[in-house]
């Protein structure tokens, strides 16, 4: 069954935490995804780039609107996605529990529902 | 056996008969509706089929053959209508060659992991006790319902939504090993005296004594000091249960031979077995003061200072409202109703929910009128009169107001 690690955390930089605080992150994720590997659970990980970068789409009244910034404009921002296939929710779990941002963010567990395989949807499960 | 007793025996044996199968058949296929669906199909079929033919050997063993059928029906049915493209098609249909294995001679009893599963921390707090309720004691949503004084379709769709949540986000059915028990734990314990607390009005409500069931399997398997607790807990308040029948009588002036000696020697030991874990906890604590209370069977006494004592610990080690409330009547009693009064101003000024908590105002009603202020004291009966949810307790709270 596979289920994606949203991590949510406020966007930090070197600037406002500390080069030596921002390595200290990259290290913690760089062992956490190799425990994930190791353990043969690891589908992909990404750490999305700050919202300041992101565009969002919408179509109002049958019009395009293209806005810089986020979806939603809050304090913490989805800054990256881990998704996992393991048996069950407690496995899962144990896997959230164990990513880095859970330190300075909150860490959410979903199952997903259906995944593209070779292009194809394809259900969890 | 009288023959209500008899009754009670029956229905307690079909309780538990129907857990264990709804246990196994959800543990197998993760699908807890489904399985509570196929047993009570089963239950019926059985309501006709054995009065004709007689009850079957295995009654057990008939009730998972049939429960087993039906739960296979509905996957080939739903196997048949794959209509929507992505909707997720259960992927339970694999687990009937386990389930075919099980023997119904010696069906596993999966209970205790249903437990867990009800009190997981991915199940919102306020669907756990009502899902135990539910799953495990086979209470109807209705029933439910009128005990949490909520809508029976609000309680329907608060249980749908935590089972689909267990099938979907896929909740196992397991005991949690030693590493993570003790974290788990606690919201277990929560649950089952939350299907107490819930249950406890004047009289043995059948929740209220298959709630102590539900602590007596729970202790015996995880052999925990607070699971002990819990169960004697609920032994020893259930053997005074008796004491109140049409009428309210207050603890103080309950007749200690109205109690069940039986019950409370069983919750007595159940403390002992307990303390033997040797790590002290807010249960061992409310039990060890029932127990207080039990004893003056023997005593002829009650020993308040020994409540005390119990008392602050208790409130110390779990300061909720309930237990600071409980503080302020031995305060009384121990250094007099100005005492209990100063705890109860301390506790309006902590729990702003203390003014609509019925139980703060019997107490402080009590106090007012032992510390001789009567015009206050008749207020507050008013107000612990008005929010009391039991007529028996109602009207002895007019009666009693100067």
């Amino acid at each position: 069954m596979r289920y994606t690690i949203l991590m949510h955390y406020s966007e930090e930089t070197g600037e406002s935490i500390g080069e030596e605080t921002i390595a200290a992150g990259r290290e913690a994720f760089a062992a956490y995804t190799a425990a994930l590997e190791q353990a043969g659970v690891l589908i992909g990980a990404e750490v999305l780039a700050p919202s300041e970068l992101t565009t969002t789409l919408r179509m109002v009244d049958g019009e395009l609107r293209v806005q810089d910034g986020p979806f939603a404009d809050t304090k913490e921002q989805l800054g990256g996605t881990v998704v996992i296939d393991v048996p069950d929710l407690d496995a899962a779990i144990e896997w959230a529990r164990q990513a880095p941002p859970i330190h300075w963010g909150a860490v959410e567990v979903r199952p997903g529902a259906t995944h593209t395989v070779e292009g194809v949807w394809t259900p969890n499960r | 056996m009288t023959r209500s007793g008899a009754w009670a025996a029956a229905e307690h044996a079909a309780r538990a008969s129907r857990a264990r199968l709804v246990a196994l058949l959800a543990s197998n296929s993760g699908d807890l509706a489904l399985a509570e669906d196929a047993v009570g199909a089963a239950f019926e079929q059985a309501l006709v089929v054995w009065p004709e033919r007689g009850v079957p050997a295995n009654p057990d063993g008939w009730l998972l053959t049939v429960a087993r059928n039906r739960q296979r029906d509905v996957w080939k049915s739903a196997a048949h209508r794959t209509a929507a493209p992505l909707e997720q098609v259960p992927d339970n249909v694999g687990s009937v060659a386990t389930l075919d294995e099980v023997d119904p001679d010696a069906i596993p009893d999966r209970r205790l992991a249903l437990l867990f599963v009800c009190a997981h921390p991915a199940i919102a707090e306020s669907a756990r006790t009502p899902l135990m309720l539910q799953a495990v004691l086979g209470f109807d949503a209705a029933q439910v319902a009128s005990v949490f004084a909520v809508s029976s379709s609000a309680m329907a769709g608060r249980l749908v939504r935590a089972k689909r949540r267990i099938r979907d986000a896929r909740i196992p059915f397991v005991v949690p090993d030693r590493t993570v028990m003790p974290e788990r734990l606690p919201a277990v314990l929560e649950a089952v005296y939350g299907c107490f607390t819930i249950a406890r009005g004047p009289g043995v409500t059948p929740m209220a004594s298959e709630s102590l069931y539900l602590a007596t399997v729970l202790a015996e398997s995880v052999d925990e000091p607070e699971a002990w607790g819990l169960a004697s807990l609920i032994a020893l308040s259930l053997s005074r249960a008796g004491a109140t029948g049409a009428d309210f009588v207050p603890l103080d002036e309950q007749d200690p031979a109205s109690w069940d000696a039986e019950l409370a020697e069983r919750g007595e030991r159940m403390l002992r077995r307990a303390s033997a874990g040797g790590r002290i906890g807010r249960f061992q604590l409310e039990a060890a003061m029932q127990a207080v209370h039990a004893a003056r069977r023997h005593t002829g006494v009650t020993d308040w200072p020994a409540l005390d004592t119990l008392s602050r610990a208790l409130v110390h080690t779990a300061p909720t409202l309930g237990s600071r409330v409980a503080r302020a009547a031995i305060a009384d009693r121990v250094d007099g109703p100005e005492a209990g009064l100063d705890v109860l101003d301390a506790v309006a000024r902590d729990h702003p929910a203390a003014t609509s908590y019925q139980p703060f105002h019997a107490v402080r009603a009590d106090l007012l009128a032992r510390a001789g202020r009567t015009a206050d004291a008749r207020a507050a009966f008013d107000r612990a009169a008005e929010l009391a949810t039991d007529d028996a307790v109602r009207a002895w709270l007019r009666n009693r107001s100067p």
